[in-house]
């Protein structure tokens, strides 16, 4: 498959800013998707509202740009219409977190194959800065002018405690351990997040005075480490990066392959 | 069963609406439970997947419109049902189904509102909430039915039309339709005819538009997982559907999604009417109140009284042409409904002679009755009560 038949030449240039982490995810996934083979026409992805929801203009799979924080029932309506589809669904940190918080434990429990990209940029972008439920006590946002004093979600330890049998953590810094773990995360059956912690250096950058896109990316290289690392054991404060969970549960789809045998065997 | 015997049942409306929809062709439903239109979800929990279909109960309202949106996206005659509380959930979603023209099939079953209301009892005041519950310019087909059999009617009219035009269709019905039981019959396949999906004939290779009119102004779709990929989207957007702002391209899509129902008022209307010919007075309702309209106009019909009924199938969009052609000779127009006179506010803007048009109303979550109608009608031909 030619790499050119995977994204949409025509609405380029994009729209994120320079330096924007969303690039990042779009470029690791499209590598991905060549790498696996993966047939373009089976391949579908599902976005709610937010810049990193843009990023469904851009591929060339069957796109759907939804409504805030409504991407993943819109991806289940799908999934369960055309389960043969492979479904990628990416999301902003208040996308999937805060208005779509309760569809994405939801689709964490049922178990639906797909999988889920947090792009975790602890802020609003789209809507000019805004503070997340992933921005964390003590940031800086045009919503918090004296600091956040609302504590975040991990988004890791929710979707585990949800249900879902595929959880990672990555960063835009670590662009190999980013495609090894889409890789894996769209081989397995089963509702997989992928959360990836990315910069924004127009809002979450330059009001918490933390520096442009460099500045956000080396402070992701120093403050995170693989799970099991020595460095790891040695900070506790360090953010821990990895595959969580990886684990089998009956996947939502043939579980209902189920179901309609048992009706049609009523008949 | 054999072919010539034919398929009767004593049911709910509620479940002749689920008949109707499986006879159309509905392959996905998703749905959360609300009174009094539980009965749609569970009929088909147990329904769909005897015929390969899907049911899904998901988290909400909002979630479920979503998964109706999706499902239709991949092919699926796709379905919801709900009642006011959930109906205000699904709104934002059945504004993304008229932006991005989606077919799909929204049943409102009404309860007595605003918020919770009265869980168990009838109204009908999501008249408004139907045309205008989501933001933004648009329009949107709404139907009612008056009886249990109309109920399967409708429910395959409402599919053909959402197909044939790409647009969500709402089926307005009220508690006491969706639970009252009455004898229906479920004509054999063929006899009524079901809209399949116009699909794009482009071949492999050659560019798709998905919002691309053809010569008779459809727009043949293309199912997600087919050959064609394209992008979907709430923004106003081009031929590609990628997004635009552009100001001619944002004014051309505005007009063509009001224009594709607005335009077709006279081909979208349907109605039932019972001695119009000479009726000097004209009742207009629809749904469980037109029961009660149809009860009073035949007695009174009796007692040789010149009265006359037009049951509104088709509220939205309203057919202002109809109502004034079927009332030229009125003297008198009663409204009959269960709200504070949302369609008698239409008719009063379709009729020559607007102060000559009454609400008969009740909004206490019990149906309007013929003597309700009867003291009303007293009153203005002034008889006293
Ligand atoms: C129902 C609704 N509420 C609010 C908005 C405004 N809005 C658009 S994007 C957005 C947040 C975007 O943040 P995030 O999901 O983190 O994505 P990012 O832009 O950071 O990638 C908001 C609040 C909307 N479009 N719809
Ligand atoms: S505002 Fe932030 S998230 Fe949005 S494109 Fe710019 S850098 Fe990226
Ligand atoms: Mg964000």
């Amino acid at each position: 498959m030619a790499f050119r038949d995977l994204i949409r030449e025509r609405f380029f240039p994009h729209i994120w800013c320079p330096g924007c982490g969303h690039g990042t995810v779009l470029n690791s996934l499209l590598h991905v998707v060549d790498k696996m083979g993966l047939d373009p026409t089976s391949m579908c992805m599902v976005s709610g509202i937010g810049c990193s929801a843009r990023i469904s203009g851009y591929v060339n799979f069957h796109t759907m740009h939804t409504m805030h924080g409504r991407a993943l029932p819109c991806a289940t309506g799908i999934k369960l219409a055309k389960p043969q589809l492979n479904m990628i669904v990416p999301m902003g940190d208040g996308d999937a977190m805060a208005i779509g918080g309760n569809h994405f434990i939801h689709a964490c429990r049922r178990n639906i194959d797909m999988t889920a990209i947090v792009l975790n940029n602890r802020i609003y972008g789209m809507t000019g800065g805004q503070y997340s439920p992933l921005s964390g006590r003590g940031v800086l946002a045009t919503t918090a002018p004296y600091r956040s004093i609302d504590d975040d979600f991990d988004a890791v330890a929710l979707a585990q405690g949800a249900g879902a049998t595929f959880v990672a953590r990555t960063t835009a810094f670590h662009v190999k351990e980013l495609s090894k773990i889409l890789t894996k995360a769209i081989q397995h059956k089963g509702f997989s997040v992928v959360e990836v912690m990315v910069q924004c250096p127009t809002y979450f950058g330059r009001k918490n005075k933390m520096g442009g896109a460099v500045q956000l990316l080396e402070y992701y290289r120093d403050n995170t480490a693989p799970l099991g690392s020595k460095k790891l054991e040695e900070n506790q404060n360090l953010i821990p990066r990895g595959i969580f969970v990886e684990r089998e549960r009956p996947e939502y789809c043939e579980e209902y392959q189920n179901v309609i045998a048992l009706a049609e065997g009523k008949e | 069963m054999s072919a010539t015997q034919q398929d009767v049942r004593f049911v709910q409306g509620n479940e002749a609406c689920v008949r109707g929809a499986l006879y159309a062709g509905l392959r996905f439903f998703a749905g959360y439970p609300i009174t009094p239109s539980t009965e749609i979800a569970e009929h088909l929990a147990e329904n769909l997947p005897k015929v390969g279909g899907t049911f899904v109960q998901m988290e909400d309202e909002i979630a479920s419109m979503c998964a109706v949106c999706g499902a239709s996206l991949a092919g699926s005659k796709s379905m919801t049902a709900t009642s006011g509380p959930g109906f205000s959930l699904k709104q934002e979603a059945i504004g993304y189904a008229a932006m991005a023209e989606i077919p799909c099939v929204v049943v409102d079953v009404q309860r007595a509102g605003p918020s919770t209301g009265l869980a168990t009892k009838v109204a009908q005041a999501d008249v408004n909430q139907a045309r205008w519950g989501t933001h933004g310019e648009h329009s949107i087909v709404t139907l009612t039915a008056s009886t249990v059999q109309d109920m399967f009617a409708v429910t395959v009219e409402a599919f053909n039309i959402a197909e044939a035009y790409r647009t969500p269709v709402i089926l307005l019905f009220d508690e006491v339709m969706g639970h009252m039981r009455e004898r229906l019959v479920i004509p054999p396949a063929g006899e009524l005819p079901v809209t399949e999906r116009l699909r794009t004939a482009v071949k492999p290779g050659v560019n798709y538009h998905p919002y691309l009119p053809r010569e008779d102004g459809r727009l043949p779709m293309s199912d997600y997982g087919d050959i064609h990929r394209y992008h979907v989207t709430g923004l106003y957007h081009d031929i590609w559907g990628f997004p635009t702002e552009q100001p001619e391209q944002v004014n051309k899509l505005v007009h063509h999604l009001v224009d594709k129902i607005e335009g077709r008022v006279h081909e979208l209307a349907r109605w039932k009417e019972f001695y119009l010919e000479d009726a000097e007075n004209v009742l207009i309702s629809y749904g469980s109140a037109a029961r009660s309209a149809r009860h009073l106009v035949e007695t009174r019909r009796q007692k040789g009284h010149r009265v006359g009924l037009l049951e509104l199938q088709t509220i939205w969009p309203f057919p202002k042409d109809l109502v004034r052609e079927k009332t030229a000779n009125a003297k008198n127009v009663f409204v009959v409904e269960m709200n504070m006179g949302q369609v008698m506010a239409q008719v009063k803007q379709a009729v020559d002679n607007p102060d000559h048009v009454y609400l008969v109303n009740r909004v206490d979550g019990t149906l309007v009755t013929p003597t309700d109608i009867g003291n009303v009608m007293r009153v203005i031909e002034g008889k006293g009560v």
